[in-house]
This record gives structure tokens, C-alpha cells and sequence, in this order.
């Protein structure tokens, strides 16, 4: 038996899945748009963050583990990039105020339980999954230790 | 009807400069009854972020694959497709698009598979437009529904099929990929996702010129002087030969082949879309590994 997905997570794929395939666009579009700046203190640290090479733009993440053991994730990519901007503001949202137990549990194919492949094509969606597997490695190696 | 042509001398030395517009000529005829410019962009929101005002999308993977099988959508599909985009058997059709108009060159290689007579590319495509701070809009698309007749592809002049490949072992080649595909490194293109390929290398006898050398900084074309540096000189291509380009699913080699066919005017240049996906995959084709092109294996 697999776990329940945490609650936001859920919301997120029940809100594709209501959709029809086409406005299911502009729901990721929305995404985009809402993708949030870096916070202060991260704007100057480019070599904190991890290419998604797998994402045909160029995306950047990087994971935090606070005090409390809930996961951050930050995301910057360029305006010209909407797609992947859509893709790393659902993790940005989906994994909000998770733990790190939490967010390794996410199953690996979530991505593709959101109804986006018909819009978006299957191809591009690898790098979305790409992106939730380097999250979940970085939060791996920050709790390693 | 159709509009009228750019008349550019930049594009005068090209061997069909009837197949680009400049941006400044986009910018005078948008509006123009009998022409639709078009975006295709590698990024499939692209569109939605802001376009030139009045074009229509047309994305390559939703649009133009057929999506059950691995081919492109047959006649019927593509009346239906472009007549609700507002495109009749004699609009004048300016694609344009991300990366150096990239997909913008394989959606007009999917145009010329129907034998759409008048279709041009935007010249440095979207990047150019909007480095120049022409005008965008995030309007909805509203191109009135028109009738396309529903017209055989002819895959045959410009399409290459495995089996084609194998029979022209022993002419020109182009691999349009990186170097590191080219050489069997990698599968898939730098920073680019795995499309299942599972062997590594290239066709026999393949001259690898990566697609985007035919490009300038700011995305246009070369010049034509250049361009045959790159393809007569470089490549060893001459009047006459009969080449098939490839690359790894068909799109980067449909660039190439609209500088080969369109700019320098070799005739019957066919793109081979299958590619090394599927060459890289099927059993007992030949391959070279390393950086030489190879022979090609006796038969």
C-alpha cells in the first residue's frame, strides 16, 4: 500500500485532473507566473544551486532542511522558460511546508499522475521527474550527515 | 492569394531568398490578408507569454505527431489542423520561433511534406523580435476558421526512412548533432533529456556540422558565403549530391536541411526524422564510433 499523498500535493493533481487537457495549459502557465523570486539571501549564491540537466531550459534548484526538518525548495529559471518555471513553482508549492520524511515519499512518477503529458507531450515531462529525483537526492545528502 | 516578398538584399544571395522575411518586414505586413505567421517554439507555453500580434500557435509534439503512432499526422488531420488556424491551400505561412528557429524549421518542413507552396521563416525568429522590443501581445488566438483541402503527404522527396538510409550508405551524410553525440560520448544532446537511444556513435561515413553553425549571435541565417564555407568547403558537400541529414529525432536536421534545400539549393535533400533514436536502436545497422566519420561497411 502506498502512503497518501500529503494534502497540496493532492489539491495540485486533483486541480489538473478536473481540467480539461487544453486548459490544463494554462493552469501550468499559472504556475509559471506564481513561480516566487529567491529570497534575499540565496539572490548572490549561484553556486548553491544544482542544474536540472535533464529540462530543456535551464532551471536551477536548491533544497533546504530547516531546524525542524521541513523542506524548502527554491528554483530560479529564465522568464523565456515557462514551462520549467511551471514544473519547479509545483514542486515550489507541492512541497511547502513538507518534512524530509514527507517529501521522500512522494512517488518518483507524480508527475505524471497531473494529466499534463497530452499537453504538454511525454518528452517534456521527464523534466519534471527529473527535477522531483534531484530534489529528493539533495535532501538525501543534506540528511546523510 | 499570397503576400508579397521581402526584398532584402541581405537574403539576395541565397539560392531562395522567396523562403525568409526580416523582422522589419514582418512588422510592415502583419495584417496583410493572405498571410499568418505562425510561432513554434521548443517551449510549449512560449505562446502564452507574449507573441506577435495575429499569430496562430502550432506546437510540434501536440500538433503535428501523429499520437499514436511514430509518424506525423496524415492529410485529414493537418486540413483540420491549419484550417482552424486560418491557413488556405494559398496563404503565405512566416513561421518563426525559440532556439534559432529550430522548431520553427521543423513545423516547415512538416508544411513542405503536404506540398504547402508559400511557406518562409522568419529570419533570426523570436529572439530577434524581441530583442528589437517589437510589439507582443498576450491575446487569445482568434484566426477565423477557414477550409484547407485535405492533401496527401508526400513523404518521398524530402523524407528519409531507415530503409532509404541503408540504400544511400556511400553518399553524403550530415549529422547535425554535438560532438559528443557525434562521437558516441552520449545519447542525447547536451542538457537534454534521454530519448532512448542504446547504442552510441554515428552513421558510417556521417560528417558531423552541429545544426546551429548555420546560425549567427543574434539567430539569423549566415551568409551565403559563409554557409558554403561551412557546407562546401567544411563538409565536402557539391552540386549535384544527393544527402540526407539527421540528428536524434528529426527536428535539428529539419534546420539543416532548410539552409541545404532553401539558402545554398541542393535539390532532393531528404531529412532522416527517425534519426539515431531510432538508427542508435535497431538491430545490425552499422555504426562508427570516435570522431572519424568512418567507411562505410562493404555489403
Amino acid at each position: 500500500m502506498s502512503e497518501a499523498l500529503p494534502e497540496q500535493l493532492e489539491q495540485i493533481r486533483e486541480d489538473f485532473q478536473e481540467l480539461e487537457v487544453r486548459t490544463r495549459l494554462e493552469l501550468l502557465l499559472e504556475f509559471s507566473l506564481d513561480l516566487p523570486e529567491l529570497p534575499e539571501r540565496y539572490r548572490d549564491h549561484p553556486d548553491l544551486f544544482e542544474r536540472v540537466e535533464e529540462c530543456q531550459s535551464p532551471v536551477f534548484i536548491f533544497l533546504e532542511v530547516d531546524e525542524n526538518q521541513i523542506v524548502h525548495l527554491f528554483a530560479t529559471a529564465p522568464r523565456e522558460a515557462p514551462t520549467t518555471r511551471g514544473f519547479a513553482s509545483i514542486l515550489a508549492q507541492g512541497l511547502a511546508g513538507l518534512t524530509v520524511d514527507q517529501v521522500l515519499a512522494i512517488p518518483d512518477d507524480y508527475p505524471q499522475d497531473l494529466g499534463l503529458s497530452e499537453a504538454v507531450s511525454p518528452l517534456r515531462m521527464r523534466g519534471m521527474t527529473a527535477m522531483l529525483a534531484r530534489a529528493k537526492r539533495q535532501i538525501r545528502d543534506k540528511t546523510a550527515a | 492569394m499570397t503576400a508579397p516578398l521581402d526584398p532584402s538584399r541581405r537574403f539576395a544571395d541565397y539560392a531562395h531568398p522567396e523562403r525568409l522575411v526580416s523582422t522589419e518586414w514582418l512588422q510592415d505586413h502583419l495584417g496583410t490578408p493572405g498571410l499568418v505567421v505562425v510561432e513554434s517554439d521548443e517551449d510549449v507555453l512560449l505562446y502564452e507569454i507574449g507573441h506577435i500580434p495575429g499569430a496562430v500557435k502550432i506546437d510540434w509534439h501536440t500538433d503535428l505527431n501523429d499520437p499514436v503512432e511514430r509518424d506525423y499526422i496524415d492529410g485529414a488531420a493537418f486540413a483540420a489542423l491549419v484550417g482552424q488556424k486560418g491557413i488556405t491551400r494559398d496563404t503565405t505561412v512566416v513561421i518563426y520561433g525559440d532556439k534559432n528557429n529550430w522548431w520553427a524549421a521543423y513545423a516547415l518542413w512538416v508544411f513542405t511534406l503536404f506540398g504547402h507552396e508559400d511557406v518562409r521563416l522568419l529570419d533570426g525568429g523570436r529572439a530577434k523580435w524581441v530583442a528589437e522590443e517589437r510589439e507582443l501581445t498576450r491575446d487569445r488566438e482568434s484566426a477565423p476558421s477557414v477550409d484547407y483541402p485535405i492533401v496527401q503527404r508526400n513523404d518521398a522527396p524530402i523524407r528519409a526512412y531507415l530503409s532509404d538510409v541503408l540504400d544511400h550508405l556511400g553518399n553524403p551524410l550530415i549529422d547535425v548533432r554535438s560532438p559528443e553525440e557525434f562521437s558516441g560520448l552520449r545519447t542525447t544532446a547536451p542538457a537534454y533529456p534521454e530519448e532512448g537511444a542504446l547504442r552510441a556513435g554515428h552513421i558510417p561515413s556521417a560528417q558531423n556540422v552541429p545544426w546551429a553553425k548555420a546560425a549567427a549571435d543574434d539567430g539569423t541565417f549566415r551568409s551565403a558565403a559563409e554557409l558554403n564555407d561551412i557546407y562546401r568547403e567544411g563538409a565536402g558537400l557539391k552540386d549535384g549530391d544527393s544527402v540526407i541529414a539527421y540528428c536524434r529525432i528529426g527536428e535539428r536536421s529539419s534546420h539543416t536541411w532548410f539552409v541545404l534545400t532553401h539558402l545554398l539549393g541542393f535539390e532532393g535533400v531528404r531529412n532522416y526524422d527517425g534519426s539515431w533514436t531510432e538508427w542508435g536502436s535497431a538491430v545490425r545497422v552499422p555504426i562508427v564510433k570516435g570522431t572519424e566519420p568512418g567507411a562505410v561497411p562493404g555489403r
